[in-house]
């Protein structure tokens, strides 16, 4: 029995588990809700359903949330990210809208390229501004969120760009293997992500960067560089996430393209169990924690709810995971529980204390 | 630390080094008054500048509110939202038949209300006042488009009184009431941040809250008071919007919690907290307003430039503050 006990205290002092069981229990209540949620079919070849919905629309969100993570565990935050979305879609849409043959697949890959590449440039100048200069992240970061939007209308003229590209399109909607290639793309960038961070010294490196930076600076580590680095990559995260927003509707809107992307993303990091602070990352955890956000607003859509009513779901969902991983939240609820049986907790308490 | 024995150097000529950036806003400020004037002749007119008054009246509270946060260190996203769902409750209240004043009582007190329970989950739990405060925003503008998702007119006699009265000189130069309100609250602000228990202790938090702490000072109180006055602030400021537009829009002024934390870092602000006075978020409040204004008066140039604009000076001021060493995290 003390091993189950044990076990299952592993399990619930797992990362991961509050996340998973938070998307287990919205995918339940939506069975519960209307039993066809989870059901699958195959058609022409593709498969459909809201399982797959679900998948697919959070592809630019999982883009944008990896970024994001690793931003995050440096100790920054990156809030550009949203104005990136909107600056690669309107200069790959631009680009493609003004060659005579929409559908080359030469035309379609030069307009990545090239959207990719500013967003890259732009991604450097965050990190020029966080890593060398040494701007508060939250505020250098600022400064092309505000002004990336003004950028992406200047892009568009205040115009909406509409397109007739079957290759670009197909980024957002196309099909590899009965399933969206969106999907295949943000499973790609995870998996490369989690590669370089998890099996190099990378994401060591990354988080000895966000515990102290100082600290790691003297051990030998370049943490400029490596902050650098990370608003880099997010802001290359960001531009695929542009490119699939706009291939989703053919059409590149400065002013809507990935709207509050950077807070669902930054929601996403912190559910996933990612601290603020900086110090620790988990991969794994923001996937979930993208998975949840769009279940939560397939959810209102399935039923019936206004879109817009959903932030009042969004709000409820933060807190209670918030508060559940708050560490103040945990002590003062387990002390409470813990006034029942005194002997066999006391025990417990310092070695919960031990690893923060 | 560093920064004493630089300044010890050079006592000849001496600047106060921490109002070197409100300095650098008020001048940013004449020389593109300087500029309208030279360009455009009706720029010379009074009136222009009151109408940046009264354009960013409830800006400048909001504004004032955020200070008080910032100044702490923290930060307050949801006074966006806020400030939509107290003129969306307004309105919806005045529809229903409630009379003024009990609206007003409710719809100042919803903001308070929110910002006290914001500022106990940020120091009872000790989640980060960015994502608390995200929350809040979300809850706000979920419940604006709960209560409606059209926008609501408001006919009241009261409100439409305050609307179009006009307090003004013979020559015609005029202000609105709302402008007279906010200037009240600018008054109180500043003297509570200069010269209070209150002011003296969101100074001393924002500098270190360690050392406020051990030397005694209420830190858990004055982050959940800070976070409340903001609150209030963003109320008054959707009621002052309210009167403004005569109507509650359940998708007004989204994004407007970012011209106001710009408003108050161009007024010289540190994010970091300690440093920054109202007077400063009050030129970085008319920074903005006369942005618009030139752009306006131009014609030719759009409104993304605004943001541009905004983006740029947000930079330059940021970088002044860096060179002028005033301690960063």
């Amino acid at each position: 029995m003390n091993d189950t006990t044990s076990r299952y205290r592993t399990m619930i002092g797992h990362r991961l588990f509050w996340p998973a069981a938070v998307l287990f229990v919205m995918l339940a209540a939506n069975t519960i809700y209307r039993p066809g949620f989870l059901s699958i079919e195959l058609k022409d070849g593709h498969l459909y359903g809201t399982p797959i919905d679900i998948l697919r629309l959070s592809a630019p969100l999982i883009l944008v949330a990896l970024g994001m993570t690793l931003v995050i565990s440096t100790g920054g935050i990156d809030l550009s990210v949203g104005s990136l979305c909107a600056i690669s879609g309107a200069i790959a849409c631009m680009y493609i809208s003004k060659q005579p043959d929409q559908n080359s697949l030469g035309v379609v890959l030069t307009a990545l390229a090239m959207a990719m590449g500013i967003a890259l440039v732009l991604g450097a100048w965050n990190g020029v501004l966080v890593a060398v200069i040494g701007i508060q992240p939250i505020i250098a970061t600022l400064i092309l969120m505000v002004a990336g939007r003004g950028l992406a209308q200047l892009i568009t003229q205040g115009q909406i760009i509409t397109i007739n590209s079957e290759p670009f399109r197909a980024i957002g909607l196309g099909h590899l293997l009965t399933l969206p290639l969106a999907i295949f793309i943000a499973l790609a960038a995870a998996l490369l992500v989690a590669a370089f961070t998890r099996r190099t010294a990378l994401g060591m490196i990354v988080e000895s960067v966000g515990g102290n930076a100082e600290a790691s600076r003297l051990a030998g580590i370049r943490s400029g560089r490596v902050v650098f680095l990370t608003y880099v990559l997010s802001a290359g995260c960001a531009a695929i996430a542009g490119f699939m927003m706009t291939a989703n509707v053919s059409s590149a809107d400065g002013n809507a393209v990935g709207l509050w992307v950077e807070l669902d993303a930054i929601l996403a990091v912190v559910i996933g169990g990612t601290s603020l602070a900086g110090g620790r990352f988990f991969l794994g955890g923001t996937i979930i924690g993208a998975l949840i956000i769009q279940t939560l607003t397939t959810t209102v859509y399935a039923m019936d709810i206004s879109p817009q009513t959903s932030l009042l779901f969004k709000a409820v969902v933060v807190i209670a995971v918030c508060l559940i991983q708050a560490p103040a939240f945990r002590a003062r609820f387990r002390r409470r529980r813990r006034n029942v049986p005194p002997p066999a907790t006391i025990a417990d308490k310092p070695k919960e204390q031990v690893p923060a | 630390m560093t920064t004493g024995s630089l300044t010890a150097g050079r006592t000849r000529f001496r600047l106060p080094r921490k109002q070197i950036p409100v300095l650098a806003t008020l001048a940013l400020l004449l020389v593109m008054y300087a500029i309208g004037v030279s360009q455009y002749t009706a720029f010379s007119n009074v009136q222009v500048i009151f109408n940046v008054f009264i354009d960013n009246g409830f800006l400048l509270v909001v504004a004032v509110g955020m200070t008080f946060v910032i100044l702490t260190g923290g930060i307050d996203l949801s006074v966006g939202s806020v400030v939509a769902m107290t003129a969306m409750v307004s309105a919806a209240l005045l529809q229903d038949g409630m009379p003024a004043p009990l609206v007003l009582v409710i719809a100042l007190l919803i903001g308070p209300t929110l910002g006290l329970l914001m500022g106990c989950a940020i120091h009872f739990f000790e989640i980060q006042p960015f994502i608390v405060t995200l929350a809040g925003m979300f809850f706000a503008r979920g419940m604006c488009t709960f209560i409606s998702g059209a926008s609501i007119p408001i006919t009241d006699g009261f409100w439409t009184r305050m609307s179009q009265e006009r307090i003004g000189n013979p020559q015609g130069n005029f202000v609105s009431i709302s402008v007279l309100i906010a200037f009240v609250v600018v008054c109180i602000a500043a003297y509570t941040l200069a010269y209070t228990r209150l002011g003296r202790n969101v100074y001393a938090i924002g500098g270190n809250p360690q050392s406020a702490l051990l030397m005694g000072l209420p830190v858990g109180r004055t982050r959940i008071a800070v976070y409340t006055i903001s609150g209030l602030c963003s109320a008054i400021g959707g009621i002052l919007l309210s009167f403004y537009t005569l109507s509650g829009a359940p998708l007004i002024a989204v994004g407007m919690e970012l011209d106001v934390i710009a408003a108050v870092v161009i007024g010289g602000t540190v994010l970091t907290g300690g440093a920054g006075y109202v007077f400063g978020t009050v030129l970085g409040v008319l920074v903005l307003g006369v942005i618009q204004t030139l752009i306006t008066f131009d014609g030719s140039l759009s409104s993304w430039w605004t943001k541009i604009v905004i983006g740029g000076l947000l930079f330059a001021f940021i970088l002044l503050q860096r060179l002028i060493g005033i301690r960063y995290k």
